[in-house]
């Protein structure tokens, strides 16, 4: 035998996944996310999706390569980016400040910490927040629903009817008749919304996809969701004249997009199942607490953040136990 | 207007007053040279004098433990400078430097086997020994590199680490590092050194390194004194009288570097001097 | 026969359909044996023949020192040649004896076989250190020191380990299947040793054939067989002993800590021998096989046969060869050739050739925490591992390095292809070697 051998520490085996194909994974699952935009927004939608994936993967070359690191593109994890980036912003915000946002997301949000895997904020959303607070006007001007018309109408969202009219002493009753939809409505995606989380059934339909693939693991949407159920819940039952039901702070907002694809991003959550029902609890918490409390009417973006910051401390109190150690059992 | 600039006032009035009283009571108990101590120190926190960071040499000083001399990095200055400030004579430490004692870079050592894993010379040794064939050659991985607190060591594209010998300040972190024991700590006035680190004998270093030492004695002839041969391995005796010189052109495998020509190859530190006359230029590596 | 499932672990591809229908066939003497003098936990044999001698088959050519050691014997008859260096499994050249063969193969003299019940428990303990027998599962601990805890530990079951959670290693397969008996046999005088009333044989349920076999051997004794549900690393010692009985050993403790011993099936039958045959361990069971080798097979091999050997016996390799491993893929030992010989632990020599998955590059740490659930010793890897490559090694040992099993479950399911087990053993290493400092 003439040539030489690898030698490498064991184990010597791997399973199949890798990291692009992780990313890949979750690309596809925005897939229908995607579709439901186009539908329901047209061809503006197209554009500004297209724009934020080449937006971040071009910044991420551009930030690599002035960073002396070697190129990264080839792990996916800008495409995924800039998809969630896109699907977090309303249709008719215009092409400059959606670069501005994929510029912010990958060179703020990401590259200046290093890269994938030390960023401490999830990068979609830090980019969604740096708009939102640098071009409030644009970054809420919502449309209407339509179709395949390139024009859009302006509109307001569900959640923000929901503020105004609670704030000007109106009702549940009279904020949804506001809106002209019905929660069935709002389950398909015929609201306005940023693109992505118009759609309850699309994205639904990417988790169980992800769910399938081992990618999405149940804690932090089931804590994220259920906290939000319980806490709406218990104010709709108190009164239901000014307290949303559980099932319209579900489908409305960020809520579903928020907590099956931004809040569990991996490299911003724990590592431990414990971690992540506290850190989704949290999220959950926040979210209510800004949505019912706070002048914002939608508050899922803030709550990711802040839970994202408190990631490293959740996972320094959720410490594994060791099997055998005193109080840890064998089993969970 | 006015109502608020009075309040502001006050309260940033009362703050201080506050900060001002509270440094006063809790102040801590110094001794003032130690802070006059840390400042004239190099402040990399290394550890060469053999205590916590230079906080912890100046805590050492003052107890007596230590010597203005300890702090190698800090070199003749930094000695003066501590004896001046604890008023006693100063000694000046002899300055050393880190020598990495190989050639064999992946061009010209040969491989035992093709490591994957951890980008780590500690990691790899761990693994049969490492992936080198000499049992002495630099790995070429960069734990030194990395352990370095003055950035002195860089990896040259063809894995071999080199040393500047202008950024070495002698802490000595990187000899206890490498897993070889490839990097000795040699004298700044030496500037000839036998670059391999290899007790094989000659047959069996021919097999695996173009560059090695074959223990072939032509320097110790051609230079009596200036050499040691030790178990197949040359070595500079850097205490002797007679110069080193002579020999370096004359040995077969090039294992002989004279510093004042320049580095290995690959290196960025120096590239080796340009030679006025052809007649003058040492024969290329 | 439910048990209870230990938390995490993977599921690796088992790989064993190679041979594990295969008998095992003899394997014909080499024209050299590299005995190591340390092929076990503990201090290394001093060897008490010379160069120069000759031997018997079975005869002591190394004696173990200390109590925590084992004998070296010579596995034929023929010519001690040399003690020197030689190449060992573990990557380094290590003393070695080298025996060449006569050709004879003939046993030495003297050494009788005797009914366990004429024994007592001490004589029987003396017999199997005499006959060098160590744990044969791969650990390789003399098993007349596990065989003797001390006074406080009061010991009330034996597991025995027929579990080979190794994917291709099917060694311990074959042995239950063709030498149930003989199994059967040492696990008794092992229960009477020890004096316990319940013995339990753990079978991970991918052998039917073999749970079957046993089963109906143990029936008529006290032996409970337990089919164990497949899952990598349910073969290691604390999993074991968990799904098996339910006990938890303490962290940093050993077995005897809730009243257990531990033995591999391929042990005891070994002890069986030593005591009814007084045969000393010079042969055992490996499985030779892999995608890069020309005939797979599983083979009994004398003690320090040599790896080329055992790779001609089974027709040569195969197309280019990548990589080569002694014991299983999940914790075996990468070799940089064939240079080095079968020692009392070698349960396996695998064969990988370019059709083998190469190791994936290295990306960065996603923090995706799947390496988190599959931890067997529920420890965070990727945090140990973070720490161990910043040289933080009190952080390292803060996060309960020290529980770690290097069963290799972690970097398997790692996305990224990071070498966890690497800088694991690297914090480990820096720990240990800190704690002997003290």
């Amino acid at each position: 035998m003439e040539h030489k051998l690898y030698l490498s520490s064991s184990p010597h085996l791997r399973a199949e996944d890798s990291t692009s194909r992780i990313m890949l994974d979750v690309s596809l699952s925005l897939l229908p996310a995607c579709g439901a935009a186009l539908w329901f927004f047209g061809l503006p939608a197209l554009w500004l999706i297209l724009l934020c994936i080449g937006g971040c993967l071009a910044f991420e070359a551009l930030c690599r390569r002035l960073m002396g690191q070697p190129q990264s593109l080839r792990d996916n994890s800008a495409l995924v980016t800039g998809l969630l980036l896109a699907l977090n912003l309303p249709p008719s915000l215009p092409w400059w400040m959606a670069l501005l946002g994929s510029a912010v997301a990958i060179g703020i949000g990401k590259q200046v910490y290093g890269g994938l895997g030390t960023n401490p904020f999830n990068p979609a959303l830090v980019a969604r927040v740096v708009l939102l607070i640098s071009f409030p006007v644009q970054m809420t001007r919502w449309s209407a629903p339509q179709g395949a018309r390139a024009d859009l109408l302006s509109s307001a969202t569900p959640l923000g009817e929901l503020k105004t009219a609670l704030m000007t002493g109106g009702t549940v009753e009279s904020a949804l008749a506001a809106t002209g939809g019905a929660l069935g409505d709002f389950f398909l995606g015929s609201m306005a919304g940023s693109m992505g989380e118009v759609s309850a059934l699309a994205l639904l339909a990417g988790a169980a996809y992800l769910f399938w693939r081992r990618v999405l693991t149940w804690q932090v949407p089931v804590a994220f969701l259920g906290s939000v159920v319980l806490i709406s819940g218990l104010f709709w039952l108190y009164d239901p004249a000014h307290y949303a039901s559980p099932l319209f702070h579900l489908l409305t907002g960020g809520m579903m997009l928020g907590a099956l694809y931004m809040a569990t991003d991996m490299v911003t959550s724990p590592v431990t199942g414990r971690g992540l029902i506290v850190f989704g609890l949290g999220c959950g918490l926040i979210t209510m607490a800004i949505r019912l409390f706070g002048s914002y009417p939608e508050g899922v973006s803030f709550a990711i953040l802040l839970m994202n910051a408190a990631t490293p401390l959740i996972d320094r109190f959720t410490r594994p136990r060791p099997f055998g150690s005193l109080s840890g059992k064998g089993r969970d | 207007m006015l109502s608020a600039i009075l309040t502001l006032g006050l309260m940033g009035l009362l703050a201080a007053v506050a900060l001002g009283l509270a440094a006063r009571k809790f102040a801590v108990e110094t001794d003032p040279r130690e802070l006059a101590l840390v400042e004239v120190m190099p402040g990399a926190n290394c550890g060469a004098c053999g205590y916590p960071g230079c906080g912890g040499f100046a805590k050492a000083l003052l107890e007596g433990k230590a010597m203005a001399s300890d702090c190698s990095p800090g070199g003749k200055e930094v000695a003066e400078r501590v004896a001046h400030i604890l008023g006693v004579e100063a000694v000046a430490p002899e300055p050393e430097v880190a020598v990495v004692l190989c050639q064999g870079d992946n061009q010209k050592a040969r491989v035992k086997y093709l490591y994957q894993g951890l980008r780590d010379c500690v990691a790899a040794q761990a693994l049969a020994q490492g992936p080198k064939e000499c049992p002495g050659g630099c790995l070429g991985l960069g734990t030194c590199a990395r352990v370095c607190p003055f950035g002195a060591i860089e990896m040259t594209a063809e894995g071999l680490a080199v040393i500047s010998r202008r950024k070495c300040t002698g802490c000595r972190k990187c000899v206890g590092a490498c897993p070889r024991k490839v990097i000795a700590m040699t004298p700044l006035h030496a500037e000839v050194h036998v670059l391999c680190n290899s007790h094989d004998k000659g047959a069996a270093v021919r097999k695996y390194c173009d560059i090695g030492c074959i223990a072939c004695h032509i320097c110790a002839k051609t230079s009596p004194g200036a050499y040691r041969i030790d178990n197949f391995l040359a070595r500079v005796d850097y205490e002797a009288r007679q110069s080193p010189l002579e020999a370096v052109p004359k040995c077969p495998t090039r294992c002989i570097r004279d510093f004042t020509q320049g580095y290995p190859e690959g290196s960025r530190f120096a590239p080796p001097v340009v030679p006025l006359h052809a007649k003058d230029a040492a024969p290329s590596p | 026969m439910k048990s209870s499932a230990f938390s995490g672990g993977v599921h690796p591809q088992d790989f064993k359909q190679f041979t594990a229908s295969l008998a095992v066939e003899s394997c014909p003497l080499p024209e050299e044996l590299v005995l190591p003098l340390v092929m076990h936990i503990g201090a290394p044999a001093t060897p008490c023949v010379e160069v120069g001698s000759r031997v018997k088959k079975g005869q002591l050519i190394a004696a173990p020192k200390g109590f925590v050691s084992a004998g070296v014997h010579a596995s034929t008859s023929g010519e001690i040649r040399a003690i020197e260096p030689r190449m060992h499994v573990n990557g380094s050249r290590m003393q070695a004896m080298v025996l060449v063969p006569d050709g004879e193969d003939a046993w030495a003299d003297g050494l009788e076989g005797a009914g366990p019940n004429e024994l007592t428990g001490d004589d029987i303990r003396d017999r199997i250190r005499a006959a060098g027998i160590v744990g044969l599962g791969g650990a390789a601990f003399p098993t007349a020191v596990k065989l003797s805890p001390p006074e406080a530990k009061r010991i009330n079951t034996l597991i025995i380990n027929g579990v080979e959670c190794e994917p291709f290693l099917t060694a311990d397969h074959r042995l239950m299947l063709e030498e149930g008996e003989r199994v059967l046999d040492g696990i008794e005088i092992l229960r009477c040793l020890l004096g316990v009333d319940r013995a339990i044989l753990g079978i991970e349920d991918n052998k039917p054939d073999a749970i079957a076999h046993m089963d109906k051997l143990c029936r008529k004794s006290v032996v409970e067989v337990k089919a164990l549900p497949v899952r990598y690393p349910q073969g290691a010692e604390k999993q074991l002993i968990f799904a098996a009985c339910g006990r938890t050993v303490p962290s940093g403790g050993l077995p005897m800590d809730v009243g257990v011993v531990v033995q591999n099936v391929g042990t005891a039958a070994a002890v069986s021998d030593a005591i009814r045959k007084g045969r000393p361990l010079v042969e055992r069971i490996c499985t030779v096989s892999g995608p890069g080798l020309v005939r797979p097979a599983n083979l009994r091999i004398p003690i320090g046969a040599p790896l080329s050997h055992l790779v001609k016996v089974c027709g040569g390799l195969r197309g280019r060869t990548t990589k080569i491993l002694a014991g299983g893929p999940m914790m075996g030992m990468a070799q940089a050739g064939l240079e080095a010989s079968a020692t009392k632990g070698t349960s396996g020599l695998l064969i990988f050739d370019e059709t083998a998955a190469q190791l994936r590059p290295e990306g960065p740490c996603i923090r995706c925490g799947r390496c988190v659930s599959a931890c067997p010793m529920r420890i965070s890897p990727t945090t140990i591992a973070a720490y161990s490559r910043l040289d933080m090694i009190d952080a390292a040992e803060q996060n309960n390095a020290m529980d770690c099993i290097e069963c290799g479950c972690c970097s398997y399911i790692c996305p990224a292809g990071l070498p966890l087990v690497q800088s694991l053993r690297y914090a480990r290493g820096a720990i240990a070697a800190r704690r002997r400092r003290v």
